[in-house]
């Protein structure tokens, strides 16, 4: 069977100081992914490879890693579509790396949690037997949004996370859009107070590699752009009315 | 609102996607007529008195200096985050902000000037 070189990111802190790359020739099958790759170098040839990974089909957004500098899944990255190789994998940019392919994803999930990701609704009026029935348009407005499966790649892709952490990134905005945007949920207003600051959704300059680099077409770029509108809006009426208005 | 916000960066954006949107419209238009149509004689092109009375009429005016100043405002928008972002730059990012958004004041002050002598 021939085979493809892959060019590995290897970190191991507690033995090196500095990060080195290393090779590993695996089996190129039509039907392997960088992933079954390294389950094979991982099984068959160094157990001392570490990264994540978990569902092997592009949902559980776990095996997010740096495929020939672009951020890919690697579970959804063929090996065919990098013959004859060599495939250098890395681990995310943007992120510290506590070792080998994986990343330090702390940051990512508190700036999940600062949008509030789920719905918020005062339920004292509602029925407990009656549903919250949705129109499919009301869905439409927010079921790309919804698709999102956290796995970082548009925070590796993003240019501005890159230089400045703080700024509360792709997939956090479009995840608060995806609530903001549901028929059931109250919450925008709580959300803008984090959106609207200047590590928000200000801090978007649309680069765009975001939308690019999502896996599951979120289009997280045009999530910033809309939330971008209605905190100018809330903006302009905090300027310009009374409070009693608003 | 919980409360009060003052960061100018929704008003400047909002400057900028005017600016964008007013000058996507209008000047591939501009460029057709004064860059293609007029020259290569498809259309017969206004002479210079038409062009003078139609600048007479205050709406004539407000339109051109609104042109000029929101696309002056969007293309100081983007030249601020570029050099800021791109040189990195950020810790001078108010003097980056001054010169780009003071250069855009000053070329819509010309645009009022030159539009209310004609």
């Amino acid at each position: 069977m021939k085979e493809i070189t892959l060019r590995v990111f290897r970190y191991r802190p507690e033995a090196e100081a500095e990060p080195t790359f290393q090779e590993y020739a695996v089996p190129l099958r039509d039907d392997w992914a960088v992933l079954d790759a390294l389950n094979y170098v991982k099984e068959e040839i160094d157990p001392t490879l570490s990264y994540r990974w978990s569902c092997r089909m592009g949902i559980c957004g776990s095996c997010g890693m740096t495929v020939n500098g672009d951020p890919k899944l690697s579970c959804g990255t063929f090996l065919v579509d990098h013959a004859p190789g060599p495939i250098t994998v890395e681990p995310l940019r943007n992120f510290p790396v506590i070792r080998d392919l994986v990343i330090e994803m702390t940051d990512f999930m508190q700036k999940l949690g600062a949008v509030q990701p789920w719905i918020i609704r005062d339920e004292s009026d509602d029925d407990p037997d009656t549903e919250l029935l949705q129109t499919p348009s009301e869905m439409d407005d927010y079921k790309r949004y919804s698709m999102c499966i956290n796995c970082m790649l548009c925070y590796s892709a993003c240019p501005v996370y890159g230089l400045d952490s703080k700024f509360i990134g792709p997939a956090a905005i479009a995840l608060a859009q995806r609530y903001n945007l549901d028929s059931r949920d109250e919450g925008q207003e709580e959300r803008l107070d984090v959106l609207s600051e200047d590590e928000g959704v200000w801090g978007c300059t649309f680069v765009g590699e975001c939308t690019r680099a999502c896996p599951k077409g979120v289009d997280p770029a045009g999530a910033i752009q809309r939330a971008k509108l209605i905190a100018a809006n809330e903006a302009v009426k905090a300027f310009l009315l009374p409070r009693w208005v608003r | 609102m919980s409360r009060e916000r003052t960061s100018a960066e929704p008003f400047l954006w909002l400057l900028f996607s005017a600016g964008g949107v007013l000058t996507a419209l209008a000047v591939p238009m501009i460029l057709f007529l004064f860059g293609i149509a007029f020259p290569l004689g498809w259309l017969d092109p206004p002479s210079n008195a038409e062009i003078y009375t139609l600048l007479r009429n205050p709406l004539a005016r407000l339109a051109v200096i609104v042109l000029c100043g929101l696309g002056m405002m969007h293309a100081a928008h983007r030249l601020r985050h570029t050099i800021r972002d791109g040189l990195q730059l950020q810790r001078h990012g108010t003097a980056i902000a001054a010169v780009c958004y003071g250069t855009a004041a000053f070329l819509t002050a010309v645009a009022v000037v030159l539009v209310s002598v004609i």
